[in-house]
Protein backbone atom coordinates (compact mmCIF):
# COMPACT_ATOMS: atom_id res chain seq x y z
CA UNK A 1 0.00 0.00 0.00
CA UNK A 2 2.68 2.50 1.14
CA UNK A 3 5.09 1.75 -1.83
CA UNK A 4 1.91 2.22 -4.28
CA UNK A 5 0.74 5.85 -2.92
CA UNK A 6 4.44 6.90 -3.04
CA UNK A 7 4.17 5.76 -6.61
CA UNK A 8 1.22 7.46 -7.85
CA UNK A 9 2.61 10.74 -6.10
CA UNK A 10 5.73 10.54 -8.31
CA UNK A 11 3.40 9.87 -11.13
CA UNK A 12 1.08 12.83 -10.24
CA UNK A 13 4.12 15.30 -9.73
CA UNK A 14 5.18 13.55 -13.28
CA UNK A 15 1.60 14.49 -15.25
CA UNK A 16 -1.33 15.49 -14.49
CA UNK A 17 -4.14 13.06 -13.76
CA UNK A 18 -7.13 12.44 -15.11
CA UNK A 19 -8.81 11.14 -12.33
CA UNK A 20 -8.15 10.16 -8.80
CA UNK A 21 -10.14 8.85 -6.13
CA UNK A 22 -8.92 9.37 -2.47
CA UNK A 23 -10.77 6.98 0.71
CA UNK A 24 -14.13 6.41 -1.29
CA UNK A 25 -16.48 4.12 -0.29
CA UNK A 26 -20.13 3.66 -1.49
CA UNK A 27 -22.63 1.81 0.46
CA UNK A 28 -25.57 1.04 -1.19
CA UNK A 29 -29.49 1.87 -0.04
CA UNK A 30 -29.82 -1.52 0.95
CA UNK A 31 -27.06 -1.52 3.82
CA UNK A 32 -24.53 -3.66 1.60
CA UNK A 33 -20.98 -2.01 1.60
CA UNK A 34 -20.11 -2.12 -2.38
CA UNK A 35 -16.78 -0.22 -2.09
CA UNK A 36 -13.57 0.73 -0.43
CA UNK A 37 -11.87 2.59 1.33
CA UNK A 38 -10.87 2.72 -2.32
CA UNK A 39 -7.89 4.92 -3.66
CA UNK A 40 -7.11 5.56 -7.37
CA UNK A 41 -5.07 7.93 -9.61
CA UNK A 42 -4.89 7.40 -13.13
CA UNK A 43 -2.49 9.60 -15.78
CA UNK A 44 -3.81 11.50 -18.61
CA UNK A 45 -3.42 9.08 -21.48
CA UNK A 46 -3.35 6.28 -19.44
CA UNK A 47 -4.61 3.06 -20.00
CA UNK A 48 -5.57 0.55 -16.90
CA UNK A 49 -7.89 -2.08 -16.37
CA UNK A 50 -9.74 -2.58 -13.09
CA UNK A 51 -9.93 -6.83 -12.51
CA UNK A 52 -11.97 -8.25 -9.89
CA UNK A 53 -14.61 -11.03 -9.15
CA UNK A 54 -18.36 -10.61 -9.82
CA UNK A 55 -19.41 -7.75 -7.62
CA UNK A 56 -16.60 -6.63 -6.39
CA UNK A 57 -17.41 -2.81 -6.78
CA UNK A 58 -15.84 -2.51 -10.51
CA UNK A 59 -18.68 -0.95 -11.71
CA UNK A 60 -19.21 1.31 -9.33
CA UNK A 61 -15.80 2.82 -9.27
CA UNK A 62 -17.09 3.77 -13.33
CA UNK A 63 -20.07 5.12 -12.00
CA UNK A 64 -18.78 7.25 -9.37
CA UNK A 65 -15.88 8.50 -11.87
CA UNK A 66 -19.27 9.01 -14.54
CA UNK A 67 -20.78 11.00 -11.65
CA UNK A 68 -23.84 8.50 -12.06
CA UNK A 69 -23.67 7.82 -8.39
CA UNK A 70 -22.72 10.16 -5.23
CA UNK A 71 -19.74 8.37 -3.31
CA UNK A 72 -20.64 7.97 0.15
CA UNK A 73 -17.70 8.98 1.82
CA UNK A 74 -14.43 10.11 -0.32
CA UNK A 75 -13.29 12.44 -2.70
CA UNK A 76 -13.72 11.76 -6.74
CA UNK A 77 -11.60 14.17 -8.90
CA UNK A 78 -12.14 14.41 -12.60
CA UNK A 79 -9.56 16.98 -14.70
CA UNK A 80 -12.03 18.92 -16.65
CA UNK A 81 -12.60 18.46 -20.25
CA UNK A 82 -11.23 22.24 -21.92
CA UNK A 83 -14.37 23.59 -23.98
CA UNK A 84 -16.84 21.43 -22.16
CA UNK A 85 -20.34 21.42 -23.86
CA UNK A 86 -22.45 20.48 -20.67
CA UNK A 87 -20.95 18.46 -17.51
CA UNK A 88 -20.17 14.91 -18.67
CA UNK A 89 -18.83 15.68 -22.30
CA UNK A 90 -15.27 14.78 -20.95
CA UNK A 91 -16.70 11.36 -20.12
CA UNK A 92 -17.56 8.71 -22.67
CA UNK A 93 -19.14 6.01 -21.20
CA UNK A 94 -19.55 2.30 -22.81
CA UNK A 95 -21.80 0.07 -20.78
CA UNK A 96 -22.04 -3.82 -20.88
CA UNK A 97 -24.76 -4.13 -22.82
CA UNK A 98 -24.69 -1.67 -26.68
CA UNK A 99 -27.34 0.26 -24.65
CA UNK A 100 -28.01 1.68 -28.28
CA UNK A 101 -31.75 3.30 -28.96
CA UNK A 102 -33.47 0.74 -31.06
CA UNK A 103 -36.01 3.48 -32.48
CA UNK A 104 -32.77 5.31 -33.68
CA UNK A 105 -30.73 4.84 -36.63
CA UNK A 106 -26.64 4.20 -36.01
CA UNK A 107 -25.83 7.81 -36.64
CA UNK A 108 -28.57 9.63 -34.77
CA UNK A 109 -27.47 7.17 -31.44
CA UNK A 110 -24.04 8.51 -32.23
CA UNK A 111 -24.91 11.92 -32.78
CA UNK A 112 -27.26 11.88 -29.18
CA UNK A 113 -24.67 13.25 -26.91
CA UNK A 114 -24.39 16.18 -29.43
CA UNK A 115 -27.39 16.43 -29.59
CA UNK A 116 -28.41 16.34 -25.66
CA UNK A 117 -25.62 18.96 -25.93
CA UNK A 118 -27.13 21.61 -28.53
CA UNK A 119 -24.68 21.05 -31.13
CA UNK A 120 -26.18 22.05 -34.41
CA UNK A 121 -28.01 19.00 -36.92
CA UNK A 122 -25.76 19.37 -39.59
CA UNK A 123 -22.28 19.42 -37.84
CA UNK A 124 -24.13 16.70 -35.19
CA UNK A 125 -24.55 14.50 -38.12
CA UNK A 126 -20.91 15.09 -39.55
CA UNK A 127 -19.17 14.39 -36.29
CA UNK A 128 -21.24 11.23 -35.79
CA UNK A 129 -20.13 10.03 -39.34
CA UNK A 130 -16.61 11.35 -39.01
CA UNK A 131 -16.17 9.06 -35.71
CA UNK A 132 -18.23 6.10 -37.45
CA UNK A 133 -15.61 6.17 -39.83
CA UNK A 134 -13.46 5.47 -37.25
CA UNK A 135 -14.91 2.00 -35.89
CA UNK A 136 -15.22 1.13 -38.93
CA UNK A 137 -18.79 1.73 -39.63
CA UNK A 138 -19.08 4.42 -41.80
CA UNK A 139 -21.54 1.63 -44.12
CA UNK A 140 -23.85 1.53 -41.40
CA UNK A 141 -24.67 4.56 -40.29
CA UNK A 142 -28.21 4.52 -42.07
CA UNK A 143 -28.83 0.78 -40.13
CA UNK A 144 -30.82 0.26 -37.13
CA UNK A 145 -29.30 -1.35 -34.47
CA UNK A 146 -31.56 -4.44 -34.73
CA UNK A 147 -29.53 -5.50 -38.13
CA UNK A 148 -26.05 -5.28 -36.53
CA UNK A 149 -24.04 -7.71 -34.96
CA UNK A 150 -23.09 -7.95 -31.43
CA UNK A 151 -19.82 -6.62 -32.18
CA UNK A 152 -21.18 -4.05 -34.35
CA UNK A 153 -23.31 -2.85 -31.92
CA UNK A 154 -20.93 -2.23 -29.83
CA UNK A 155 -18.57 -0.47 -31.86
CA UNK A 156 -21.93 1.89 -32.72
CA UNK A 157 -21.39 2.33 -28.77
CA UNK A 158 -17.83 2.91 -29.24
CA UNK A 159 -18.67 5.79 -31.61
CA UNK A 160 -21.10 7.33 -29.21
CA UNK A 161 -18.64 7.39 -26.30
CA UNK A 162 -16.28 9.06 -28.73
CA UNK A 163 -18.22 11.64 -30.74
CA UNK A 164 -17.65 14.93 -27.57
CA UNK A 165 -13.75 14.05 -28.11
CA UNK A 166 -13.84 13.37 -24.21
CA UNK A 167 -10.45 12.76 -22.51
CA UNK A 168 -11.61 9.93 -20.20
CA UNK A 169 -13.19 6.59 -21.67
CA UNK A 170 -15.10 4.34 -19.19
CA UNK A 171 -15.60 1.56 -20.54
CA UNK A 172 -17.82 -1.19 -18.38
CA UNK A 173 -16.84 -5.20 -19.63
CA UNK A 174 -17.62 -3.82 -22.94
CA UNK A 175 -16.62 -6.71 -24.66
CA UNK A 176 -18.00 -9.58 -21.85
CA UNK A 177 -20.81 -10.48 -23.96
CA UNK A 178 -18.82 -11.18 -27.25
CA UNK A 179 -17.46 -14.50 -28.69
CA UNK A 180 -13.56 -14.98 -28.70
CA UNK A 181 -13.09 -14.27 -32.19
CA UNK A 182 -14.73 -10.73 -32.12
CA UNK A 183 -13.08 -9.63 -28.57
CA UNK A 184 -9.55 -10.13 -29.79
CA UNK A 185 -10.43 -7.67 -33.22
CA UNK A 186 -12.08 -5.33 -30.79
CA UNK A 187 -9.11 -5.37 -28.72
CA UNK A 188 -6.73 -4.64 -31.45
CA UNK A 189 -9.20 -2.12 -32.60
CA UNK A 190 -9.47 -0.49 -29.11
CA UNK A 191 -5.74 -0.64 -28.51
CA UNK A 192 -5.23 1.17 -32.40
CA UNK A 193 -7.85 4.00 -30.92
CA UNK A 194 -6.61 4.26 -27.80
CA UNK A 195 -2.98 4.85 -29.74
CA UNK A 196 -4.47 7.27 -32.28
CA UNK A 197 -6.70 9.48 -30.12
CA UNK A 198 -4.48 9.61 -26.57
CA UNK A 199 -7.69 8.83 -24.65
CA UNK A 200 -7.12 8.04 -20.60
CA UNK A 201 -9.14 4.68 -20.54
CA UNK A 202 -10.46 2.70 -17.67
CA UNK A 203 -11.59 -0.19 -18.54
CA UNK A 204 -13.14 -2.91 -16.07
CA UNK A 205 -13.11 -6.25 -17.13
CA UNK A 206 -13.31 -10.03 -15.31
CA UNK A 207 -11.03 -11.52 -17.67
CA UNK A 208 -7.21 -11.76 -16.57
CA UNK A 209 -6.05 -12.12 -20.75
CA UNK A 210 -7.67 -9.11 -21.68
CA UNK A 211 -6.40 -7.09 -18.73
CA UNK A 212 -2.82 -7.92 -20.06
CA UNK A 213 -2.92 -7.31 -23.47
CA UNK A 214 -4.83 -4.00 -23.66
CA UNK A 215 -3.87 -1.96 -20.79
CA UNK A 216 -0.62 -0.31 -19.25
CA UNK A 217 -2.15 -1.16 -15.29
CA UNK A 218 -3.40 -3.81 -14.27
CA UNK A 219 -5.69 -2.76 -10.87
CA UNK A 220 -6.72 -6.36 -9.19
CA UNK A 221 -9.33 -5.83 -6.74
CA UNK A 222 -10.78 -7.83 -3.80
CA UNK A 223 -13.95 -9.08 -3.36
CA UNK A 224 -16.47 -7.21 -1.63
CA UNK A 225 -15.93 -4.81 -0.12
CA UNK A 226 -13.76 -3.42 -3.32
CA UNK A 227 -10.27 -3.02 -2.58
CA UNK A 228 -7.01 -2.52 -4.20
CA UNK A 229 -5.52 -6.37 -4.47
CA UNK A 230 -2.59 -4.76 -6.65
CA UNK A 231 -1.20 -2.70 -8.65
CA UNK A 232 0.71 -4.67 -11.66
CA UNK A 233 2.39 -2.24 -14.67
CA UNK A 234 2.51 -4.69 -18.00
CA UNK A 235 5.26 -3.42 -19.65
CA UNK A 236 6.06 -4.43 -23.13
CA UNK A 237 7.22 -3.29 -26.57
CA UNK A 238 4.62 -0.60 -27.90
CA UNK A 239 2.46 -1.23 -30.06
CA UNK A 240 0.91 -4.33 -28.70
CA UNK A 241 -0.39 -6.93 -31.71
CA UNK A 242 -0.72 -10.65 -31.57
CA UNK A 243 3.19 -11.50 -31.10
CA UNK A 244 2.58 -9.89 -27.55
CA UNK A 245 -0.82 -12.19 -27.19
CA UNK A 246 1.49 -15.20 -27.81
CA UNK A 247 4.93 -14.26 -26.03
CA UNK A 248 6.31 -16.06 -22.76
CA UNK A 249 6.00 -12.52 -21.45
CA UNK A 250 2.27 -12.40 -21.88
CA UNK A 251 2.05 -15.50 -20.03
CA UNK A 252 4.09 -14.52 -17.47
CA UNK A 253 1.95 -11.36 -16.52
CA UNK A 254 -1.22 -13.40 -17.00
CA UNK A 255 0.17 -16.12 -14.19
CA UNK A 256 1.12 -13.05 -11.85
CA UNK A 257 -2.05 -11.58 -12.18
CA UNK A 258 -4.03 -14.52 -11.81
CA UNK A 259 -2.54 -14.96 -8.47
CA UNK A 260 -3.10 -11.58 -7.17
CA UNK A 261 -6.75 -12.00 -8.26
CA UNK A 262 -6.65 -15.32 -6.86
CA UNK A 263 -6.74 -14.56 -2.61
CA UNK A 264 -10.51 -12.90 -3.87
CA UNK A 265 -11.91 -16.54 -4.23
CA UNK A 266 -10.37 -18.20 -1.76
CA UNK A 267 -13.12 -19.10 0.62
CA UNK A 268 -15.89 -19.02 -2.21
CA UNK A 269 -17.53 -21.64 -2.77
CA UNK A 270 -16.92 -22.58 -6.61
CA UNK A 271 -20.17 -22.93 -7.94
CA UNK B 1 -30.49 -30.38 -49.23
CA UNK B 2 -31.37 -27.68 -51.50
CA UNK B 3 -34.71 -28.68 -51.19
CA UNK B 4 -35.46 -28.67 -48.26
CA UNK B 5 -36.34 -25.52 -47.81
CA UNK B 6 -39.51 -25.64 -50.04
CA UNK B 7 -40.47 -28.64 -48.76
CA UNK B 8 -40.23 -26.33 -45.53
CA UNK B 9 -42.11 -23.67 -46.90
CA UNK B 10 -44.69 -25.24 -48.75
CA UNK B 11 -46.44 -26.34 -45.94
CA UNK B 12 -46.27 -22.92 -44.38
CA UNK B 13 -47.68 -21.57 -47.20
CA UNK B 14 -50.47 -23.93 -47.18
CA UNK B 15 -51.17 -23.54 -43.47
CA UNK B 16 -51.24 -19.44 -44.25
CA UNK B 17 -54.22 -19.87 -46.46
CA UNK B 18 -55.70 -22.47 -44.28
CA UNK B 19 -56.16 -19.60 -41.76
CA UNK B 20 -57.38 -17.60 -44.16
CA UNK B 21 -59.92 -19.78 -45.75
CA UNK B 22 -61.26 -21.85 -42.75
CA UNK B 23 -62.41 -19.00 -40.72
CA UNK B 24 -64.36 -17.87 -43.92
CA UNK B 25 -65.87 -21.45 -44.52
CA UNK B 26 -67.24 -21.76 -40.78
CA UNK B 27 -68.70 -18.58 -40.93
CA UNK B 28 -70.31 -19.04 -44.75
CA UNK B 29 -71.32 -22.63 -43.38
CA UNK B 30 -72.69 -20.54 -40.34
CA UNK B 31 -74.80 -18.60 -42.25
CA UNK B 32 -76.07 -21.38 -44.29
CA UNK B 33 -77.01 -23.42 -41.74
CA UNK B 34 -79.13 -20.25 -39.93
CA UNK B 35 -80.47 -19.68 -43.09
CA UNK B 36 -81.57 -23.57 -43.84
CA UNK B 37 -83.17 -23.50 -40.16
CA UNK B 38 -84.98 -20.54 -40.73
CA UNK B 39 -86.42 -21.39 -43.74
CA UNK B 40 -87.18 -24.71 -43.21
CA UNK B 41 -89.00 -23.81 -39.85
CA UNK B 42 -90.59 -21.04 -41.16
CA UNK B 43 -89.07 -19.01 -38.33
CA UNK B 44 -91.10 -15.64 -38.44
CA UNK B 45 -88.41 -12.50 -39.39
CA UNK B 46 -90.06 -10.80 -35.85
CA UNK B 47 -88.15 -13.96 -34.17
CA UNK B 48 -85.39 -14.58 -36.36
CA UNK B 49 -84.63 -12.87 -39.30
CA UNK B 50 -82.59 -15.02 -41.71
CA UNK B 51 -79.16 -13.30 -43.02
CA UNK B 52 -80.78 -12.71 -46.54
CA UNK B 53 -83.88 -10.38 -45.09
CA UNK B 54 -80.92 -8.62 -42.65
CA UNK B 55 -78.81 -7.69 -45.61
CA UNK B 56 -81.62 -6.94 -47.35
CA UNK B 57 -82.73 -4.58 -44.57
CA UNK B 58 -79.56 -3.02 -44.68
CA UNK B 59 -79.62 -1.83 -47.89
CA UNK B 60 -83.50 -0.50 -47.57
CA UNK B 61 -82.79 1.22 -44.56
CA UNK B 62 -79.18 2.00 -45.65
CA UNK B 63 -80.42 5.70 -45.16
CA UNK B 64 -81.13 6.06 -41.73
CA UNK B 65 -78.81 3.25 -40.71
CA UNK B 66 -75.44 5.13 -42.66
CA UNK B 67 -76.83 8.33 -41.03
CA UNK B 68 -76.63 6.73 -37.30
CA UNK B 69 -73.24 4.76 -37.92
CA UNK B 70 -71.65 8.07 -38.87
CA UNK B 71 -73.15 9.59 -35.47
CA UNK B 72 -72.08 6.64 -33.94
CA UNK B 73 -68.37 6.60 -35.29
CA UNK B 74 -68.25 10.54 -34.92
CA UNK B 75 -69.15 9.76 -30.56
CA UNK B 76 -66.71 6.82 -30.80
CA UNK B 77 -63.65 9.06 -32.39
CA UNK B 78 -64.73 12.16 -30.22
CA UNK B 79 -64.31 10.09 -27.22
CA UNK B 80 -60.72 8.26 -28.65
CA UNK B 81 -59.09 11.51 -29.03
CA UNK B 82 -60.34 12.67 -25.30
CA UNK B 83 -59.38 9.37 -23.58
CA UNK B 84 -55.60 9.31 -26.34
CA UNK B 85 -55.05 12.45 -25.34
CA UNK B 86 -56.09 12.36 -21.44
CA UNK B 87 -54.94 9.43 -20.79
CA UNK B 88 -51.09 9.76 -22.22
CA UNK B 89 -51.13 13.58 -20.46
CA UNK B 90 -52.16 12.12 -17.23
CA UNK B 91 -49.59 8.99 -17.77
CA UNK B 92 -46.83 12.13 -18.12
CA UNK B 93 -47.98 14.02 -15.34
CA UNK B 94 -47.94 11.16 -13.28
CA UNK B 95 -44.35 10.15 -14.68
CA UNK B 96 -43.30 13.83 -13.97
CA UNK B 97 -44.68 13.86 -10.09
CA UNK B 98 -44.44 11.20 -7.32
CA UNK B 99 -47.45 13.19 -5.81
CA UNK B 100 -49.74 13.54 -8.22
CA UNK B 101 -49.18 9.77 -9.08
CA UNK B 102 -50.19 8.85 -5.80
CA UNK B 103 -53.07 11.18 -5.33
CA UNK B 104 -54.87 10.85 -8.69
CA UNK B 105 -53.85 7.27 -9.28
CA UNK B 106 -56.42 5.52 -7.20
CA UNK B 107 -59.42 7.49 -8.62
CA UNK B 108 -58.41 6.35 -11.97
CA UNK B 109 -58.69 3.05 -11.22
CA UNK B 110 -62.04 3.57 -9.08
CA UNK B 111 -63.51 5.07 -12.66
CA UNK B 112 -62.13 2.38 -14.45
CA UNK B 113 -64.00 -0.28 -12.15
CA UNK B 114 -66.99 2.05 -12.40
CA UNK B 115 -69.19 0.04 -14.58
CA UNK B 116 -69.93 2.61 -16.89
CA UNK B 117 -73.68 1.68 -17.83
CA UNK B 118 -74.34 3.15 -13.75
CA UNK B 119 -73.07 6.33 -14.73
CA UNK B 120 -74.45 7.07 -18.05
CA UNK B 121 -77.44 7.77 -16.57
CA UNK B 122 -76.61 10.19 -14.10
CA UNK B 123 -73.98 12.08 -16.35
CA UNK B 124 -77.19 12.25 -19.07
CA UNK B 125 -78.46 14.26 -16.29
CA UNK B 126 -75.81 16.96 -15.79
CA UNK B 127 -74.64 16.76 -19.17
CA UNK B 128 -76.12 18.04 -22.56
CA UNK B 129 -76.65 14.62 -24.31
CA UNK B 130 -73.97 14.51 -27.11
CA UNK B 131 -71.02 15.66 -24.55
CA UNK B 132 -72.55 12.60 -21.64
CA UNK B 133 -71.88 10.54 -24.59
CA UNK B 134 -68.75 11.67 -25.15
CA UNK B 135 -67.78 11.28 -22.03
CA UNK B 136 -69.02 7.81 -21.25
CA UNK B 137 -66.96 7.11 -24.28
CA UNK B 138 -63.71 9.11 -22.87
CA UNK B 139 -64.12 6.89 -19.34
CA UNK B 140 -64.34 3.07 -20.79
CA UNK B 141 -61.35 4.11 -22.80
CA UNK B 142 -59.08 5.86 -20.93
CA UNK B 143 -57.61 3.80 -18.49
CA UNK B 144 -55.63 1.02 -20.79
CA UNK B 145 -54.07 4.08 -22.28
CA UNK B 146 -53.14 6.21 -19.11
CA UNK B 147 -52.20 2.63 -17.53
CA UNK B 148 -49.87 1.27 -20.39
CA UNK B 149 -47.78 4.72 -21.07
CA UNK B 150 -46.86 4.69 -16.90
CA UNK B 151 -46.03 1.46 -17.82
CA UNK B 152 -44.10 2.66 -21.03
CA UNK B 153 -42.59 5.91 -19.14
CA UNK B 154 -41.31 3.46 -16.79
CA UNK B 155 -40.18 0.69 -18.40
CA UNK B 156 -37.01 2.89 -19.86
CA UNK B 157 -33.54 1.29 -20.24
CA UNK B 158 -31.59 1.81 -17.17
CA UNK B 159 -28.62 2.31 -18.94
CA UNK B 160 -29.91 4.74 -21.34
CA UNK B 161 -31.17 6.43 -18.71
CA UNK B 162 -27.64 6.84 -16.67
CA UNK B 163 -26.28 7.93 -20.35
CA UNK B 164 -28.51 10.39 -20.75
CA UNK B 165 -28.05 11.53 -17.04
CA UNK B 166 -24.30 11.51 -17.81
CA UNK B 167 -25.10 13.92 -21.08
CA UNK B 168 -26.70 16.33 -18.85
CA UNK B 169 -30.13 15.93 -20.93
CA UNK B 170 -32.31 18.22 -19.49
CA UNK B 171 -36.10 16.46 -18.25
CA UNK B 172 -38.10 17.76 -21.12
CA UNK B 173 -34.79 16.11 -23.87
CA UNK B 174 -35.69 12.94 -21.78
CA UNK B 175 -38.99 12.97 -22.02
CA UNK B 176 -38.93 13.79 -25.70
CA UNK B 177 -35.86 11.26 -27.03
CA UNK B 178 -35.59 9.19 -24.48
CA UNK B 179 -39.13 8.28 -22.41
CA UNK B 180 -41.79 9.17 -25.20
CA UNK B 181 -39.93 6.78 -28.05
CA UNK B 182 -39.28 3.92 -25.36
CA UNK B 183 -43.29 4.09 -24.09
CA UNK B 184 -44.36 3.85 -28.03
CA UNK B 185 -44.84 0.42 -28.51
CA UNK B 186 -46.92 0.30 -25.23
CA UNK B 187 -48.86 3.81 -25.85
CA UNK B 188 -50.07 2.22 -29.39
CA UNK B 189 -50.80 -1.19 -27.39
CA UNK B 190 -53.17 0.91 -25.43
CA UNK B 191 -54.77 2.83 -27.78
CA UNK B 192 -55.82 0.01 -29.77
CA UNK B 193 -57.53 -1.68 -26.84
CA UNK B 194 -59.16 2.23 -26.29
CA UNK B 195 -60.32 2.25 -29.82
CA UNK B 196 -62.60 -1.10 -28.83
CA UNK B 197 -63.42 0.00 -25.66
CA UNK B 198 -64.68 3.83 -26.88
CA UNK B 199 -67.00 2.08 -29.54
CA UNK B 200 -68.54 0.41 -26.45
CA UNK B 201 -68.92 3.44 -24.45
CA UNK B 202 -70.39 5.04 -26.70
CA UNK B 203 -72.83 2.56 -27.69
CA UNK B 204 -73.26 2.15 -23.47
CA UNK B 205 -74.20 6.09 -23.46
CA UNK B 206 -76.06 5.85 -26.67
CA UNK B 207 -78.49 3.09 -25.02
CA UNK B 208 -78.99 5.19 -21.70
CA UNK B 209 -79.71 8.16 -23.99
CA UNK B 210 -81.98 6.57 -25.88
CA UNK B 211 -84.13 5.44 -22.84
CA UNK B 212 -84.13 9.08 -21.90
CA UNK B 213 -85.89 10.09 -25.57
CA UNK B 214 -83.26 11.40 -27.89
CA UNK B 215 -80.57 9.95 -30.08
CA UNK B 216 -79.83 8.70 -33.08
CA UNK B 217 -76.86 6.91 -33.20
CA UNK B 218 -76.51 3.06 -33.87
CA UNK B 219 -77.21 1.80 -30.34
CA UNK B 220 -80.63 4.36 -30.26
CA UNK B 221 -81.25 2.28 -33.69
CA UNK B 222 -81.05 -1.28 -31.85
CA UNK B 223 -82.93 -0.20 -29.08
CA UNK B 224 -85.98 1.45 -30.95
CA UNK B 225 -86.34 -1.23 -33.79
CA UNK B 226 -86.61 -3.16 -30.56
CA UNK B 227 -89.17 -1.46 -29.20
CA UNK B 228 -90.97 -1.80 -32.46
CA UNK B 229 -90.18 -4.98 -32.96
CA UNK B 230 -88.36 -4.32 -35.78
CA UNK B 231 -86.22 -7.72 -35.43
CA UNK B 232 -84.14 -7.50 -39.23
CA UNK B 233 -82.96 -3.57 -37.92
CA UNK B 234 -82.02 -4.69 -34.95
CA UNK B 235 -79.52 -7.44 -36.40
CA UNK B 236 -78.60 -4.88 -39.50
CA UNK B 237 -77.62 -2.57 -37.47
CA UNK B 238 -75.45 -4.63 -34.97
CA UNK B 239 -74.02 -6.12 -38.26
CA UNK B 240 -72.57 -2.19 -38.80
CA UNK B 241 -71.71 -1.94 -35.07
CA UNK B 242 -69.69 -5.16 -35.09
CA UNK B 243 -67.90 -3.90 -38.33
CA UNK B 244 -67.32 -0.73 -37.79
CA UNK B 245 -65.15 -2.17 -34.63
CA UNK B 246 -63.12 -4.45 -36.59
CA UNK B 247 -62.30 -1.29 -38.70
CA UNK B 248 -61.33 0.73 -36.33
CA UNK B 249 -59.02 -2.51 -34.50
CA UNK B 250 -57.87 -2.90 -38.00
CA UNK B 251 -56.75 0.74 -38.71
CA UNK B 252 -55.01 1.33 -34.94
CA UNK B 253 -53.37 -2.17 -35.56
CA UNK B 254 -52.04 -1.16 -39.23
CA UNK B 255 -50.63 2.55 -37.50
CA UNK B 256 -49.18 0.42 -34.70
CA UNK B 257 -47.20 -1.54 -37.34
CA UNK B 258 -46.31 1.11 -39.67
CA UNK B 259 -44.86 3.75 -36.44
CA UNK B 260 -43.16 0.29 -35.16
CA UNK B 261 -42.14 -1.72 -38.22
CA UNK B 262 -38.67 -0.36 -38.27
CA UNK B 263 -37.38 -1.30 -34.85
CA UNK B 264 -40.07 -2.98 -32.93
CA UNK B 265 -39.96 -6.73 -31.76
CA UNK B 266 -43.64 -6.90 -32.24
CA UNK B 267 -43.64 -5.60 -35.76
CA UNK B 268 -40.72 -7.18 -37.11
CA UNK B 269 -42.31 -10.35 -36.02
CA UNK B 270 -44.85 -10.42 -38.97
CA UNK B 271 -42.04 -9.94 -41.46
CA UNK B 272 -39.46 -12.25 -40.49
Amino acid sequence: MVERNTSSAVEASLTALAVSLRGVTKTYDNGVMALGPFDLAVRKGEFISLLGPSGCGKSTVLRLIAQLSAPSSGIVRVARHEGELQPGHGIGFVFQEPTLMPWASVRENVRLPLKLGGVAKAEGRARADAVLARVGLADFADAFPRELSGGMKMRVSLARALVTDPDILLMDEPFAALDEITRFRLNNDLLALWRALGKTVIFVTHSVFESVYLSQRVVVMTARPGRIQADIRIETVEPRGEEFRTSTAYGDYCRKVSGALAPSYSGQPLL
Amino acid sequence: MSARPEIVAKPRGAQRALRLVLPVIVFAAGLAAWELVVRLKEIPPYVLPAPSIIILTLIKDWQVLSQSLATTLLTTLEGFLAASIGGIALALLFNQSKWVEYSLFPYAIVLQVTPVIAIAPLLLIYLEQQTAVVVCAFIVAFFPVLSNTTLGLNSVDRNLAGLFQLYGASKPQTLRFLKLPAALPYILGGLRIAGGLSLIGAVVAEIAAGTAGAGSGLAYRIAESGYRLNIPRMFAALLLLSLAGIVIYGVLALVSHLVLRRWHESALGKEN
